[in-house]
């Protein structure tokens, strides 16, 4: 293998879920890390990945209001984050979501050397209210110079207001509740298009999607997966298209318009449930997906793609657009660096080309996209 | 002495010389002399010198051989004499009486001329009285020639003269034939000499009355009673007398499709009723009286129509085609040449005319019969269906052969293929049916002992049962289908020799038609069963029925179609490199239906199990839990779950590999103690005590680095414990999942120490290598611990003792 394309691994102390990147960031390929662990301290690492020289530069905050289950960052501030945490208090669990800001230095700076810093992430509120009891997930509008959050949690999506020193709570969508329980939420998502009015959430087999202007359901999936939707990602680039995955291995392609089949199935890849699903935000083409296999697997599925094939071509290089073949669906590599269940991958927001993956034992694997499919898909 | 007589020989020698040179003047020849001979010693050479000799002789002989020499040659000398003497007389002899012949042949030739003087004279006295004679006869002569003349003329007026009369008596007496030579004798003098008034008038009335006989033979020639040799003469006649031999052919044929139509409409009443009833049949109440079987159905079309028609075919060929060219026979000997190359082209006609017509009435009647037959498609009776279509053919060659250049054959043929071909579709949907069927009684045996009582064994005694009953009804069916279709091809059928019997058939119809595309059926069908991407399938197909097919699979396999291809191989005759699709391939196909189904089954069973287990971690709340007193309900279910499915499979397939089981599997005691104590037995980590969470984390992934990777939905052996190692694998790791997302208080930790060390208990001898229970189960454990606030685990005795209780 090139040593370029090699992975980079980075290992965490504590045991780890969640991982997010620095979705405003756009010069550096930049994720958080959030630790969770009940009996030790937790840390979130900021993690920039320094192409050119292919190194790591890593710092790490402690967080100390308990183990973090969810982190989600800023589409607009690159210093801002939320953490969703438990903490046992008394012999009860009490579950909180924060908002933080990192120190300023380091959304700037790239070296620093973090371990003679003694900087901390400083807490600019929390997601609480009484209406709430619990939050599980913390989406922030992908739209920009907008202020709203989407809180998940007991059955609940609460719109937030984040503007002012102290988060608001503007509204409270019910989801429909099974046998008088509430079901639970496994994830949601932020339709990115249309100025962002839709927000879709996983919840037992089914995907539903809200119009967050009214209180009313835009579209729903039924029976999505054959067990637990474990997540979602709606295509950047493409109107009306998301991916699911869940506990039946598969990883589903949607058109939410036709909602009674998937446009596509991705069956012969994981062999455990598949915990997370993302289309690259520059080429959604490449789509990732990891579960409890230990497997990352990087998926081409041109045919769905917002990337019409040979569109540039055409215009000026006819003879040469037609040498190539058509893009063909297609595995593109399954990454086995892990050893332990990989709960979440993400994209980097600003290298179209890497990406992160986070295994349960704390194991951070930074990968690139092979050369030739990176090539493929540019000239 | 010798002198003389050497020169008497010199001079012989010079005589001989001459006369040797004349032969050779007169024969132009020009013979080399030989030179090589040249020897003047040699007394016999003609180059002899007698001095040279005698000096040799002188020379080299003594006195004595010489005085012998001497004599010699002197009685030579004297020999010689005598010989010439005697040759001397002869000759002249000879000589003698040659001159006497001579002098008598003068005299023989002096009389014979005067004779010949006498001959001349007689001669020319005979040709001057032949002249005479001659020119007295000749005035006589032209007379008579002129008198012949004139009578023969004076007779042919009389006939005709007399014609209209004689034709009148023709017609009276109905000797048409008579009347019509009379009037074709006669019919070109009269139009000859037409411009004469009695000429005229005669020919107006030979017109009219052979009109009124044309009349007449129309009358007969129309009749429908007339006979065939009738109608011969008829047609003959009428063509002799000029009629349009393209009009009567029509006439003929348009008279004759009547009879024809009048079958085919009786035919066709059939056909309706036939509809009709089998439109009924549903009803079960055929009122049958006109219903006829297709048997029936051919015998009367054979019978009725293509027999007239043949009949119709031949008269009309003995009529036309025949009659036009003994027509043009007669009228070519007349001596004109156009009219026999006229009536060839209106005999041409005439054959066209019955094709067209025979094809026409043929057409209506192979849409009769096939309408006819498409009813039987899908009749169950094949042997009368066979019987029919083999009548049909047999009738329908007897009429090709009458008419020899038409493609009726090829028309009935396409009817038999495609009725055929019909056939065997009927076959491969009625085998599907059957597939259809037997999948739906599969179902209804699962469900029903499930739903009568819990009890497993006699459930799972029937599976086995099953599993072959079906495999031989469908066997069987797949053998009487081929034993009906094996019908068509029997030798005394005929037209089993159809070049598509040879190959087409056995090849592409059954072969690949009905057996390879029922295998290919099967095998779909059932892969939908398992297809991962259909959401309702876990809903469709009990875990069971899954279980079972993939069992059906199996043996289909292993035995079963490699079987039905070699059996329909042997009986239809298919040699080896006419089979397309070969049995390994097939065999593979299959092979790997049956392998996603059991895949499918311990997909849904492991999915049932995880369900289970699932809830029963979701819905409790492990912070609060109270100290374990007994294993939790649910993981008995679990166990008894599983078990069951051990018992299914058990029933079905064999025991499979196991790796060797350590001695103190069932004793195991699943503490976190112990599993640290088991890593250290198998690795070199032992230093690495477990006195904190960070060295346990350690201690875990350096676990991890030397277990294997457990592949969780990973493909399945045919072997019990192979399907068993899946279900509780996809069940254990659910459980491991599910207490991540947990936090555990201190007797949460214990309660599910508890259930892991009942779960080992129960489930190791399940399993072909019990390492993979204890991998995951150590996980599980290890999982617990990082997820617990307090981490005070049980001791193992009291897990023992509480698990053993339970």
């Amino acid at each position: 293998m090139d040593v370029e394309d090699a992975p980079l691994i980075y290992g965490l102390e504590l045991q780890a879920r969640c991982l997010c990147p620095q979705a405003a960031e756009t010069n550096y390929t930049r994720f958080l890390v959030a630790t969770q662990s009940l009996r030790q301290e937790n840390q979130v690492h900021l993690i920039t990945f320094d192409d050119e020289n292919n190194q790591l530069e890593k710092t790490i905050f402690p967080h100390t209001s308990g183990e973090v289950w969810h982190i989600s960052s800023s589409c607009n501030d690159v210093s801002l984050f939320s953490t969703c945490f438990n903490h046992i208090a008394g012999g009860d669990i009490r579950s909180g979501c924060k908002l933080w800001r990192l120190p300023a230095d380091q959304c700037n700076e790239t070296v620093t050397d973090s371990l003679n810093q003694p900087n901390s992430i400083s807490e600019i509120g929390e997601l609480k209210s009484d209406e709430v009891r619990s939050v599980s997930h913390v989406l922030w509008k992908p739209i920009e110079d907008d202020s709203q959050v989407m809180s998940l949690g007991s059955g609940q999506m609460h719109l937030w207001d984040i503007m002012k020193a102290e988060p608001r709570l503007i509204r409270v969508f019910k989801l429909p509740e099974k046998k008088g329980h509430p079901c639970p939420v496994t994830n949601g998502k932020w339709n990115p298009h249309h100025g962002a009015k839709q927000f879709a959430v996983a919840t037992n087999q089914h995907i539903i999607g809200w119009d967050v202007r009214g209180d009313a359901e835009a579209f729903r999936i039924e029976n999505a997966h054959g067990q637990l939707v474990r997540d979602l990602d709606f295509n950047p680039n493409k109107q009306y298209y998301l991916v699911s995955c869940g506990d039946d291995c598969l990883v589903k392609f949607w058109d939410v318009r036709e909602p009674t089949a998937p446009v596509s199935v991705i069956s012969d890849e994981h062999s455990h449930w598949v915990w997370s699903a993302r289309f690259n935000p520059f080429h959604d083409q490449l789509v990732l997906s990891c579960g409890s296999d230990s497997r990352v697997v990087l998926f081409n599925k041109a045919s769905l793609s917002s990337e019409p094939f040979g569109h540039l071509m055409d215009e000026d290089e006819d003879d040469l657009g037609s040498e190539k073949e058509p893009p063909k669906d297609g595995l593109i590599e399954i990454y086995e660096e892990h050893e332990d269940s990989v709960y979440a991958v993400e994209w980097s927001s600003a290298d179209p080309w890497s990406f992160a993956s986070l295994s349960y034992d704390g194991r951070v694997v930074i990968n690139k996209v092979p050369k030739k499919v990176k090539f493929d898909i540019l000239l | 002495m010798t002198t003389p007589k050497t020169e008497m020989d010199v001079v012989g020698n010079n005589s001989r010389q001459s006369h040797k040179n004349m032969l050779k003047m007169y024969y132009a020849t020009d013979l080399p002399q030989d030179q090589s001979n040249f020897n003047p010693l040699d007394i016999d050479s003609p180059t002899f010198q007698a001095d040279r000799y005698l000096k040799k002789l002188k020379q080299e002989k003594s006195l004595a051989e010489l005085m012998e020499a001497e004599n010699d040659m002197a009685k030579q000398i004297r020999t010689l004499d005598s010989d010439m003497q005697t040759l001397v007389y002869e000759n002249y002899n000879k000589f003698i009486s040659a001159t006497d012949t001579i002098r008598t042949m003068k005299r023989d030739f002096r009389e014979m001329e005067k004779e010949m003087v006498k001959l001349t004279s007689n001669m020319a006295a005979i040709t001057h009285l032949n002249s005479q004679i001659s020119s007295t006869m000749q005035g006589n002569r032209q007379q008579i020639n002129k008198l012949v003349g004139v009578h023969s003329v004076l007779k042919k007026l009389q006939f005709l003269f007399e014609l209209p009369s004689r034709l009148k008596k023709c017609l009276a007496t109905k000797s048409y034939a008579a009347g019509v030579s009379y009037y074709l004798r006669t019919k070109t003098v009269l139009q000859h000499y037409q411009h004469m008034e009695s000429f005229s008038g005669i020919e107006q009335d030979c017109s009219k009355i052979v009109a009124e006989i044309i009349t007449e033979l129309k009358k007969t020639f129309y009749d429908k009673d007339s006979s065939a040799q009738q109608l011969a003469d008829c047609v003959g006649l009428l063509l002799r007398l000029g009629e349009p031999a393209d009009l009567l052919c029509e006439d003929y044929l348009e008279h004759a499709k009547h009879k024809l139509d009048e079958d085919l409409q009786e035919l066709e009443s059939y056909l309706k009723v036939d509809k009709a009833t089998v439109d009924k049949s549903a009803n079960a109440s055929s009122d049958g009286g006109l219903y006829i079987d297709v048997l029936e159905f051919i015998d009367r079309g054979s019978n009725g129509f293509l027999s007239n028609l043949s009949l119709t075919i031949t008269a009309y060929e003995n009529l036309f085609i025949k009659q036009i060219e003994i027509t043009a026979m007669s009228s070519a000997m007349v001596g004109q040449m156009t009219p026999l190359f006229i009536s060839d082209e209106v005999s041409k006609v005439a054959s066209m005319k019955l094709a067209k017509f025979v094809e026409d009435l043929l057409q209506v009647y192979f849409t009769l019969v096939e309408n006819r037959l498409v009813l039987e498609k899908r009749s169950r009776d094949n042997a009368l269906v066979v019987r029919a279509l083999d009548r049909f053919y047999r009738r329908l060659q007897a009429t090709s052969n009458i008419l020899a250049d038409s493609d009726i054959m090829v028309h009935g043929e396409g009817i038999i293929v495609r009725m055929i071909k019909a056939r065997c579709e009927h076959y491969r949907f009625a085998l599907k049916d059957f597939f259809t069927d037997c999948l739906t009684d599969i179902r209804h045996t699962i469900s029903a002992p499930n739903t009568v009582s819990g009890k497993s064994s006699p459930a799972s005694l029937n599976l086995l049962d099953l599993v072959n009953s079906t495999a031989s009804a469908l066997l069987n069916q797949v053998k009487s289908v081929l034993a009906d279709v094996q019908l068509f091809t029997v030798r005394d059928i005929n037209f089993a020799s159809l070049p598509y019997f040879r190959k087409e058939f056995p090849c592409e119809d059954v072969r690949e038609g009905i057996i390879v595309h029922f295998v290919h059926y099967i095998s779909e069908t059932l892969r939908s069963f398992c297809d991962v991407s259909s959401a309702a399938r876990l809903v469709a197909s009990p875990p069971t029925v899954l279980l079972l097919l993939s069992k059906l699979c199996r043996d289909f396999e292993q035995s079963t179609i490699a079987y039905l291809l070699t059996l329909t191989d042997e009986q239809f005759l298919i040699s080896s490199k006419d089979r397309m699709t070969d049995i390994t391939s097939l065999t593979a196909e299959i092979g790997e239906t049956a392998q996603k189904l059991l895949e499918g089954y311990v997909q849904s069973s492991g999915v049932s199990v995880s369900r289970m287990i699932r809830t029963s971690i979701e819905a409790r709340d492990w912070l609060k839990c109270v100290e374990p007193r007994q294993v939790r309900a649910v993981m008995r279910r679990v166990v008894e779950e599983i078990t069951q499915t051990d018992q299914q499979v058990g029933s079905l397939y064999e025991e499979g590999t196991r790796k060797a089981r350590s001695s103190d599997s069932s004793k195991r005691t699943q503490t976190y103690q112990t599993s640290v104590s088991r890593q250290r037995e198998r690795g070199h980590w032992g230093v690495y005590a477990p006195s904190s969470n960070m060295d346990n984390s350690l201690l875990s992934n350096i676990h991890k680095l030397f277990s294997e990777r457990v592949d969780v939905f990973g493909p399945v052996e045919f072997s019990r414990t192979s399907v068993l190692t899946g279900v509780i694998k996809i069940s254990l790791k659910t459980l491991l999942e599910c207490v991540r997302m947990k936090t555990f208080g201190k007797f949460g930790l214990q309660q599910l120490q508890v259930d892991c060390q009942y779960l080992q208990l129960y489930l190791w001898r399940f399993v072909s290598d019990e390492n993979i229970v204890h991998t995951i189960i150590d996980e599980v454990i290890s999982s617990c611990l990082h997820r617990c606030i307090e981490p005070a685990a049980m001791e193992p005795s009291v897990i023992d003792v509480i698990c053993e209780r339970g």
